[in-house]
């Protein structure tokens, strides 16, 4: 199905989509010296939403917003920012969109409630079919 | 002329459609003896060949490149290599339409020309369902969607010359789910059949198994085929993003996968008569929900399709009306249907129970973290759930059921004790424990991967106990392809472990004659060239790459600048051994003479994909070995029929 | 008849009236930023054209209420937006743009071009400023109030209807 979508995004690319011509920013595609930083940074990468391209993460996009975002994730790691910190100060600016990892709010409680009330469901449904004997 | 022909073949053919659901009504309430139930089946058949004729007639005008037919002179050009004209016939919203009819018109002759086993009655209301399910896709065709319109001016050329989607892959891939979906469909038709007169049998999960089967593994291979697409044309390595689009491919296997379980517990012991009936509705309605999501645009996507509300509101009342219905018809009927037999907790229905369980509770969760957002955005507020919240939702109930299915296969039906089994569960417990231990001690990794590996390990020993001291030779190819599939599942497993605990990624900026290394491997870049194509540029970074001191290889991944459309792609070079690939990509230029090299290696990650064409196969033997098993039936059957019919003779 | 056997019609339901709702709702792809009524960050941004200064946050606070412009001489509904903002600035509308991955040449082409609405121009090669500020794309506009606070954002290019609603925007900012 991706595919197909791809190949209509192929298709639609229209020039409202022009790109800039500057350099991608210093860290956009350069990693961090220390792997465990750039680990971190990686980790938290995957786990943030591209705003233009809107469905892939910051960690697989081209966009040069993407690589900008990187470079603020990178940077501020090196800087011995905690990721959490850099999720929060992205979700202070773009709201519970920009994190693909969503956090227990007022917003997105069921996303958590539901799977709780599944497993006790399925808990239910075991006990209601094996504690009556045949 | 041709295109008329199309049109009006599918025309007759809806009419058809018309004639085979009131025939299976009529049937139902007058009984199978009248004249017009003698109908439905003739009128299933014919419309299978009629629709075949206008999907025929389709290809043909994508053949000749007729431009005065709207759709061919949007969507192919005279200089299309003749392959890419034809698979250009469904390569768009209507034509793609129409396949899907002419597949599920062809499925439903098929139903009608062979299928014996089922009581009239209840085959009767199968067909008016499948006539009914039909009759909606043609209405969609004919009155919104017509393939073979005609421009008043043909075009003097063609709109569709772009050799981006010029691909073998592009052109297979929507035909691979639509099989599938078409297969849901036919399990739906007899779902809702068996629960218009009550005759949720044996026979009938028979008669319905083939198709999810069939379905099954279509889905399965389209599903796996799409995720490797994605994880070499996007260009960072990643295989599985929880887009809304793939979660939507992946929420009618996940069904159907529960179905088949449930189904053959039904065929075999006469069990979970209601819970197969669910699934069946279930099943189909995932098809159709992920149509919907994907063609309505609803959800926001990069990768939506060429959206349209007027399509994406049509195919929401076709969902309401047999979804909707279906579901009102099981709230009616299906407490009037008993749940069959009896089972124990240690016995093989339970343990499919368990897995039914398990599985719907996964697609619960695909399908709240997909649906989510546009819960929300009802309310203007905006979130995303992505891969932080599937994989590990998705954990708590995935690593249960690989427990179950581990066992599952060893237990005998109805009831057997857990002694009998006892040596088996130590061993694959111990296996489990071993390699839990091992890997976090080895490696360190994060808990899914660890998990992952160590039950991978564990659930590929398990899958073939059950071949344990039995005659090769003699083992049902059904059987066959149950440990199949199920190794195969512990192989994809631990292609995904694998990638997500161990792989190396490197991000280098190479000057000519630069080095760098990634995992095990050495890398030069000795020098970047330019290259023109029939409508890019590209520049092609030549590698030297060496794997741990054995002989270097050259590979040239190239980043490639379109002119029309102006777009930028890369083309990743993967190179495959036993144990990986390295996955290499040429990034765009920096200004300081340097060049931008993406590298990663990825240990054992070809294994997702082996694993996926593994349980492919093993979907594969279970269809062959079953359909086998109900010709040699039906030849035994007719065998008795004439031995009684001589008795009665002879008395 | 159990009333559990209508559960799962209950459930589709709720999700045909949700599929329906949001079907007949206009689709915007707008990613609003969380920004709005908070002050803005600190920042200081160097000038992205010859004759007009660069942008610091500082500069918001000086009691009178601005139009911030995030756009870039590469994007081409800033071009469409260019006649409205030229409108607003004649009105007496003093507006700051911040030009987003842009050269200084290009910048000038562009004004030269289109016409220059901008009392300073700030060069944000890193999108740090627009990733401050929660903007997700080019053009955006934010009305700040004379203490620093942005009080509205603008998401797209402004075409002739909006003006009316960024001055009135403005209007209530000055309070």
């Amino acid at each position: 199905m991706r595919m197909l979508a791809l190949l209509l995004a192929a298709m639609l690319a229209a020039p409202s989509a022009a790109q800039d011509a500057m350099p991608p920013a210093p860290f956009a595609y350069r990693q961090l010296d220390d792997p465990e930083q750039e680990a971190a940074a990686q980790e938290l990468m995957e786990t943030l939403r591209c705003l233009k391209c809107q469905s892939q993460s910051i960690a697989d996009s081209d966009a040069s917003m993407a690589g900008d975002m990187r470079h603020q994730v990178r940077i501020r790691i090196a800087a011995g920012e905690d990721p959490d910190e850099i999720r929060q100060w992205l979700m202070s600016r773009y709201g519970d969109y920009v994190s693909y990892e969503p956090v227990m709010s007022t917003t997105t409680w069921p996303l958590f409630a539901i799977p709780v009330l599944l497993v006790l469901i399925a808990g239910l449904l075991f006990r209601r079919r094996f504690t009556r004997r045949p | 002329m041709i295109a008329e022909i199309g049109l009006a073949a599918l025309w007759l053919a809806a009419a058809l459609a018309v004639l085979q659901m009131v025939g299976g009504v009529l049937a139902l309430r007058g009984g199978t003896e009248s004249e017009i139930a003698g109908l439905t089946r003739p009128a299933a058949i014919l419309q299978g060949g009629l629709v075949a004729v206008s999907f025929a007639m389709l290809l043909w005008v994508f053949a000749i490149t007729d431009l005065s037919v709207k759709l061919v002179a949007m969507n192919s050009h005279t200089l299309k290599p003749l392959i890419f004209k034809l698979s250009g016939a469904w390569g768009n919203h209507e034509g793609s339409m129409l396949l899907w009819v002419t597949v599920m018109a062809l499925a439903g002759a098929l139903i009608a020309g062979i299928e014996r086993r089922l009581p009239e009655r209840t085959m009767q209301a199968t067909l008016a369902a499948q006539g009914f399910v039909a009759l909606g896709f043609y209405a969609f065709l004919l009155l919104s969607s017509n393939p073979f319109e005609r421009l008043s001016q043909p075009a003097v050329e063609g709109l569709g010359l772009n050799p981006l989607l010029q691909d073998i892959g592009l052109a297979l891939h929507p035909p691979t789910l639509y099989f599938g979906y078409v297969g849901l469909s036919v399990a739906f038709s007899f779902a809702v059949g068996a629960l218009v007169t009550r005759q949720v049998t044996p026979d009938f999960a028979r008669a319905m198994r083939p198709w999810i089967l069939g379905a099954w593994v279509f889905l399965t291979l389209g599903i796996t085929a799409g995720s490797y697409w994605a994880y070499y044309e996007l260009g960072w390595g990643g295989y599985w993003f929880w887009d809304p689009v793939e979660n939507a491919s992946l929420m009618p296997w996940l069904a159907a996968t529960a179905l088949l379980h449930s189904a053959s517990v039904l065929a075999s012991r006469d069990a979970l008569r209601v819970w197969t009936i669910m699934l069946g509705v279930v099943a189909f309605s995932m098809s159709m929900l992920g149509t919907f999501l994907v063609r309505s645009g609803i959800l926001t996507s990069v990768h939506a399709f060429a959206v349209d509300p007027e399509r994406g509101t049509f195919i929401l009342f076709l969902l309401a009306l047999y979804i909707g219905g279906a579901l009102l018809l099981f709230a009616l009927r299906a407490g009037s249907i008993t749940e069959g037999e009896r089972f124990s907790l240690a016995s093989r229905e339970a343990a499919l129970v368990v897995n039914n369980v398990m599985l719907s509770a996964i697609l619960a969760v695909v399908l709240l973290g997909t649906l989510y957002p546009l819960l929300t955005e009802a309310f203007d507020v905006r979130v995303s759930v992505g891969p932080p919240y599937f994989n590990p939702v998705g954990a708590v109930f995935l690593f249960p059921m690989l427990v179950v299915m581990a066992v599952g296969p060893l237990l005998r039906w109805r009831q057997d004790n857990w002694g009998r089994i006892s040596k088996e569960i130590a061993l694959v417990a111990a296996l489990l424990l071993a390699a839990l231990i091992l890997c976090a001690v080895l490696f360190g990794a994060a808990l899914l991967p660890l998990l992952g590996l160590s039950f991978a390990v564990a659930l590929a020993v398990a899958s073939l106990l059950p071949l344990r001291g039995r005659s090769l030779r003699r083992v049902p190819v059904a059987t066959w392809g149950m440990v199949i599939a199920h190794f195969g599942l512990a192989v994809a497993l631990f292609g995904m472990a694998s990638e997500s605990a161990f792989s190396k990624e490197r991000l280098a900026a190479l000057e000519e004659g630069g080095t760098t290394t990634v995992g095990p491997w050495a890398v030069q870049l000795d020098a970047v060239e330019p290259i023109a194509g029939p409508n890019w540029t590209a520049l092609a970074g030549q590698l030297n790459i060496a794997y741990k001191g054995e002989e270097p290889i050259q590979i040239a991944p190239q980043s490639r600048n379109f002119w029309a459309p102006p777009q930028q792609t890369t083309e990743s070079v993967l190179v495959t051994r036993w144990n990986g690939q390295l996955y290499a990509v040429m990034g765009s230029d920096s200004t300081d003479g340097r060049w931008q090299v993406r590298l990663w290696w990825k240990p054992f990650v070809t294994f997702i994909w082996y694993g996926g064409i593994l349980v492919a196969l093993g979907g594969l033997l279970a269809l062959i070995g079953r359909v086998r098993g109900d010709l040699r039936r039906r030849t035994i059957r007719r065998k008795l029929a004439l031995r009684r019919m001589d008795e009665e003779a002879i008395a | 008849m159990s009333w559990r056997m209508w559960l799962p019609f209950l459930v589709f339901f709720g999700f045909l009236g949700l599929a329906a709702y949001q079907l007949s709702q206009p689709k915007d792809d707008f990613i609003k930023s969380t920004m709005v009524g908070k002050e803005l960050p600190y920042f200081t941004l160097p000038p992205a054209s010859l004759d007009r200064p660069g942008v610091d946050s500082r500069y918001f606070y000086d009691g009178g209420p601005k139009l911030l412009n995030i756009w870039a001489s590469w994007c081409l509904p800033c071009i469409a937006e260019a006649a409205q903002l030229e409108q607003l600035k004649e009105t007496g509308v003093e507006i700051v743009g911040v030009a987003i991955r842009d050269k200084p040449a290009d910048v000038m082409h562009f004004l030269t071009e289109h016409g220059n609405p901008y009392t300073r121009i700030g060069r944000d090669d890193l999108s740090e400023v627009q990733l401050g500020l929660g903007s997700s794309g080019v053009p955006e506009t934010f009305v700040i109030d004379g203490n620093g606070v942005i009080t509205y954002q603008h998401i797209g290019d402004i075409r002739p209807e909006h003006v009316p609603v960024l001055l009135e925007e403005l209007r209530k900012a000055e309070r």
